[in-house]
């Protein structure tokens, strides 16, 4: 079972470094903040599997529940300090040379 | 009860490849955003529930503390996710990013 749980945990960490070229090259800034959430909710899922894995659930849960609360904060704050901005520009490494496309 | 564990923690695993494979592949704000908002939630609360049996293979005080625990992370996430969801939609909504259209994507850019 402790295999099964490692390979889970392994392919969640896949998951998370696809999800990161969503963080890093989204064209606005919410695409980021959106990647950076779901990176969040994948961490707390791969806390508790790495308690489940060092047979000490009873402390890292309450790490998981922490960073649960921590990335629901992040995500609310920075939606918030990104709604009145008007023309959120497209603007990062994938979007460098497109921009130049449409000129 | 372990072939119950791994459905669930298999069955979990498949939504969270399918949200990555949304937010990868889809072409539009606000379709990237639903991706991720659906499946994260419905992910969490199958590989968290699937976690929580597993905590449950001997009965006693500590382990129905950790596996309430583990539910309680469940009803905070199914809570807190789709709230995050509609701030960053709502967030992108009012700051002017304009929904993908199929026949004018030369004009929108």
């Amino acid at each position: 079972m402790d295999s099964f749980f490692l390979s889970i945990g392994v392919t969640l960490c896949i998951m998370m470094l696809l999800a990161l070229y969503r963080a890093i090259s989204g064209p606005t800034a919410i695409d980021r903040i959106m990647g950076v959430n779901v990176i969040g909710t994948k961490t707390t899922i791969l806390l508790v599997l790495i308690g489940t894995l060092y047979h000490r659930v009873d402390m890292f849960v309450d790490i998981a529940l922490a960073y649960a609360l921590l990335n629901f904060i992040v995500t609310i704050g920075a939606s918030r300090y990104f709604q009145h901005h008007k023309n959120l520009k497209a603007r990062g490494y994938g979007y460098r040379f497109r921009a130049e496309e449409d000129k | 009860m372990n072939i119950v564990i791994i459905c669930l923690v298999v069955s979990g695993l498949f939504f969270f490849f399918a949200t990555t494979v949304g937010l990868l592949r889809f072409p539009d704000f606000y379709s990237r955003m639903h991706a991720a908002g659906k499946g994260d939630t419905l992910s969490s609360l199958l590989m968290l529930g699937g976690l929580a049996l597993y905590e449950f293979h001997e009965i006693n005080i500590a382990t129905i503390l950790v596996g309430a625990k583990i539910l309680l992370i469940v009803v905070f996430i199914f809570m807190a996710s789709p709230t995050a969801t509609h701030a960053i939609t709502d967030a992108g909504f009012e700051s002017g990013v304009k929904p993908w259209q199929k026949e004018k994507t030369e004009e929108q850019g």
